[in-house]
């Protein structure tokens, strides 16, 4: 307490410091945990996990039940996210594929807990492909690492073109974009594909892009062959691990 | 600026989760008070800094930070061009080299969302 003015100066924000503790970790380092722990449950199945993202009604949804439909070949499963109803994984269902949807409530993305619980409902052995449709907001899901392989953003021609350069967080974390509804291009004046490669090169990343329409079945052949690709290429990868941790392992011994 | 449609609900669950770092921090420090807590984040971290600023009070409330001063540092987008070697800041949608204008370039800063520091001051 002050004599001379009786301030009383008890803040704690005047009183010297006794401890700097230099912690430099991620803000999400807890997400970041879990989601590594998501991954080494895939990896250990060898399941490549593709997550999902776009703004709402870009047709992530549509997608998958084309993809599915072209894909006798892989054994697919889903976790959907949205704030409520059940109705997009009941329309992967209606397709014969297994698939968990996480209601967020108020929650604008998906988190590394949230896919945690979804996954105790799926059988992760036998399985090639798990998708995480992820919330539709081109924002806040790029955030959140759920323990996924590949980011892969969506992005229709009725929306701008300017897309990339107005949401660089999103687009930069991507593997690949699609651009969806290519069907509508002929009614798009203002829409250039063009400006939307220019826009993904200015974030500095040589980011695919592939033009395709679900509904139409344009283009979809380099997304399947991507696909295919990207699955075994994680197969090699999680192998190659494996036997170097096998080696590594028995040369300690 | 809006970022989505309850931009303090998303800054808050990041605070929240912050705030559950420095807790586990803070029990290393018995018979200590969290003075100020310090952030890094950069424009490609996802993260607005001034909404984080606005949830933390909410996230704070009725905890062991409650008196805690937020410190959030801005880093700059700074990339480093493959091509002629410059280190140039630049802005988050436009990574290109400012100096060459090349866009093979390598992020140096900017995407960062750190928690930094924390500081204790014994209880009076």
């Amino acid at each position: 307490m002050c004599d001379s003015c009786g301030c009383g100066i008890t803040s704690t924000n005047e009183q010297s410091t006794d401890a700097t503790v230099t912690v430099l970790k991620n803000l999400l380092s807890e997400n970041d945990q879990q989601a590594a722990h998501n991954r080494s449950h895939f990896d250990k199945q060898r399941v490549l996990c593709i997550n999902l993202m776009s703004s709402p009604g870009s047709g992530k949804t549509a997608l998958l039940e084309a993809t599915i439909d072209a894909c006798d070949d892989l054994s697919i499963a889903v976790i959907e996210g949205d704030l409520e109803t059940e109705n997009d994984a009941e329309r992967i269902r209606a397709k014969g594929v297994s698939a968990v949807q996480i209601t967020t409530g108020n929650a604008c993305h998906l988190d590394a807990n949230m896919v945690h619980h979804a996954l105790h409902q799926i059988d992760l052995t036998q399985l090639d492909v798990l998708f995480i449709e992820n919330v539709g907001n081109l924002v806040c899901p790029a955030s959140f690492d759920l323990g996924q392989h590949r980011n892969v953003t969506l992005l229709s021609v009725t929306e701008g073109d300017d897309k990339p350069a107005k949401y660089p967080v999103m687009f930069r974390a991507s593997d690949l974009v699609l651009l969806s509804k290519t069907d509508l291009l002929p009614f798009m004046d203002d829409f250039s594909p063009d400006n939307v490669e220019q826009h993904l090169k200015a974030l500095a990343k040589d980011i695919p892009l592939i033009p395709l329409s679900a509904k139409k079945q344009l283009g979809f052949d380099h997304w399947i062959n991507w696909l295919h690709h990207q699955v075994q290429q994680n197969r090699e990868a999680i192998q190659g691990f494996q036997s170097t941790s096998h080696e590594a392992h028995q040369l300690a011994a | 600026m809006t970022k989505c449609w309850q931009p303090k609900m998303h800054e808050l669950s990041i605070c929240q989760a912050t705030l559950k770092q420095v807790f586990d921090v803070a029990q290393e420090y018995p018979n200590h008070q969290i003075k100020s807590i310090s952030l890094k984040i950069g424009p490609l971290s996802g993260v607005e800094p001034l909404l984080l600023e606005q949830a933390f009070p909410i996230a704070s409330a009725g905890t062991l930070a409650k008196n805690a001063q937020l410190k959030i540092e801005q880093l700059p987008v700074k990339v480093r061009c493959l091509k002629c070697g410059a280190e140039t800041e630049t802005s988050a949608n436009r990574l290109l080299c400012q100096h060459c204008g090349d866009w093979q370039t390598q992020l140096l800063s900017g995407d960062e969302m750190l928690l930094a520091s924390i500081e204790f001051v014994t209880d009076s």
